[in-house]
């Protein structure tokens, strides 16, 4: 193989390593700036919200009084409640189903794969969910958070296919030595295939983790809303009035400002530190999802 | 016939138990709304209930077709989607392609995971990022102003908002989007670059003749994919993101469903509403699976 570049391809090659650089730097750089401007001085940011490369005074204020602060905190406790029995359900179901889809000769198995992916071209909408809910008598509970999207059919189907690839071989022997389908699902297949698991249940957290739409129609009690309503109260409806509890008037403009910038740090950190360990399994958990019958 | 049936459950009897959450979660959390969405076709009222509500058939459709908005939501929902199949559907897959040419595989692994990131973040903090960048004393504006050129209030400017969404769309999804084009690509096989260096090809034309046609059936499927959600556009974001000053391109059917369903508790309008747009979009899936089986061999099904 020859090793010569010509000009062109050296001229392409360092111009597409500046533009991934460029890629990094605009990836990151809204990122860093808000994690600078909730370490800075919240009386310089209120002046004005110049272009910053650092923490322009560093002050840690605004991560006080987050922690101060009574809503974010029942927030973070909420979140972590439905992140945690959510994930739970979800992985549970997923992987009943996957198994049972998988199970090749189990009689009708091409009804139950119609009727679980038929759902994901159609769905009766917004409306009528929502009806359901209210009629379930699910409204302002914490049911209506981790109930209505239990199974991602999405995430099924890539389980499936992970476990229609493990050899039929290792059920059969185990059967011969006398194990039922239980124990074949939870000791062979569940670790066989964990890298797959890894992904889907870091997907199911980040989706519990991330959600508010539900909560936002369901919830009426203010004890019960996870961290991203809260978040969307101080962002979106810029609605700060409940958040300065705990603040001097005079303190209360400034830390405002600055309180956003930390509360979106904090919410977000706990995905950010987890998912690069997990990104490896990525790829191979969309192969195995996608391209695979 | 009941002797067979006994059989089956006796070897899988616990496979059918695991089956039955399973199945019970699919029939009253999306089976029987799709029963509920015949609220459509009554004029619904909550104490009489779903069967006791009078029948009026096609009339919250006519209602619709006829209101002054209907244009404006169909203008907004396709524009959006279109504006976005024109910027976002490409970028993810260049991407892709510029980043299978690098050729350190630590540089382009740490660009990898730096570039899937905002994927993560959540839509409420995506929101309240672009809010606060795009206000008056925001970064946007200040670069804009040091510049030169005057400030501009993006959020109440009807004009802005499609290409205010389209790019943070593509900021935040374009890294993760590349995956699965990276992971078509991972595919392909060395020996046909080989053959092609041999006869002379450079890299460019590599990319053109190799690498594409290989990566086509992937491009295709996620083609049909996002053209049957032509009508859908996710309203999480565009509710986080409008307000009544922008409603004109701001406003999609999907938001339209949640303010007229929700907040306004008119339920069998916008249930109809809703039903309309799975509708449009299940045909456009059809349509866009049946051409595309006609045309090349790849589709959904």
């Amino acid at each position: 193989m020859s090793g010569r570049k010509s000009i062109g391809e050296s001229i392409f090659d360092a111009t597409n390593n500046v533009f991934m650089f460029f890629m990094i730097l605009i990836t990151l750089y809204p990122l860093l700036y808000i994690l600078f401007a909730s370490l800075s001085d919240p009386v310089r940011v209120m002046q004005g919200n110049r272009i910053i490369f650092a923490p322009s005074g560093f002050s840690l204020d605004a991560y006080k009084a987050v922690f101060k602060n009574p809503s974010i905190l029942s927030g973070f406790k909420n979140t972590i409640i439905y992140v945690g029995l959510g994930t739970c359900i979800n992985m549970l179901l997923t992987v009943f189903g996957a198994f049972a889809l998988a199970k090749k000769g189990l009689y009708g198995r091409k009804l139950f794969m119609f009727i679980i992916v038929f759902t994901m071209f159609f769905n009766g909408g917004l409306i009528p969910a929502y009806l359901l809910i209210k009629s379930l008598a699910f409204t302002d509970t914490l049911w209506a958070i981790v109930l209505p999207n239990a199974i991602s059919t999405m995430n099924l189907i890539i389980m499936r296919t992970s476990f229609h690839g493990i050899p039929d071989s290792i059920s059969e022997s185990a059967k011969i030595d006398g194990a039922n389908d239980i124990i074949v699902l939870f000791r062979l297949y569940i670790p066989i295939s964990i890298p797959v698991m890894a992904v889907i249940i870091l997907y199911y957290a980040v989706g519990h983790w991330n959600s508010w739409f539900a909560a936002s129609i369901y919830l009426k009690r203010r004890e019960l809303f996870p961290i991203q309503l809260i978040l969307r109260e101080i962002l979106v409806l810029n609605n700060t009035d409940n958040m300065m509890i705990g603040a001097a008037v005079t303190d209360a403009q400034p830390i405002g400002e600055t309180l956003k910038y930390a509360t979106i740090i904090i919410a977000t950190i706990p995905i950010l530190i987890v998912y690069p360990f997990l990104q490896k399994y990525f790829v191979k958990g969309m192969m195995v999802g996608s391209l695979k019958e | 016939m009941f002797e067979f049936l006994k059989k089956q459950w006796m070897k899988n009897k616990y496979v059918y138990i695991m089956l039955i959450p399973v199945l019970t979660y699919y029939i009253v959390f999306c089976y029987i709304p799709m029963y509920g969405v015949s609220i459509a076709f009554k004029s619904f009222m909550p104490q009489k209930g779903i069967i006791g509500s009078p029948w009026i058939g096609l009339q919250h459709f006519a209602t619709f077709f006829d209101s002054y908005y209907f244009l404006r939501l169909i203008k907004n929902t396709l524009g959006i989607n279109i504006f976005w199949m024109l910027v976002g559907f490409p970028a993810p897959i260049i991407l892709a392609l510029l980043l299978n040419e690098i050729k350190s595989a630590t540089y382009k692994r740490i660009t990898q995971t730096i570039t899937y990131l905002p994927h993560f973040v959540s839509i409420v903090v995506i929101a309240g990022i672009i809010l606060q960048f795009t206000s008056r004393n925001g970064l946007i504006n200040e670069i804009i102003a040091m510049l030169g050129f005057e400030r501009i209030a993006f959020m109440i400017k009807p004009e802005w908002f499609w290409t205010v969404f389209v790019t943070s769309g593509v900021w935040q999804n374009v890294g993760w989007d590349s995956i699965i084009y990276l992971a078509a690509l991972s595919g392909l096989s060395v020996e046909m670059y080989e053959a092609a260096k041999i006869d002379g090809a450079n890299r460019f034309r590599q990319i053109i003749h190799i690498t594409l046609p290989g990566i086509s059936p992937t491009i295709i499927i996620l083609l049909i994919l996002n053209l049957g959600n032509l009508m859908n556009v996710g309203f999480e974001k565009i509710i986080l993101l409008y307000n009544p000053s922008i409603y004109e391109t701001a406003d999609v059917i999907s938001s339209f469903v949640y303010r007229k369903g929700i907040l306004e508790a008119n339920y069998s309008y916008s249930a109809a509403i809703g039903l309309f747009n799975s509708a449009v979009n299940f045909a456009l899936l059809v349509v866009s699976n049946s051409i595309s089986r006609k045309a090349s061999e790849t589709s959904l099904w």
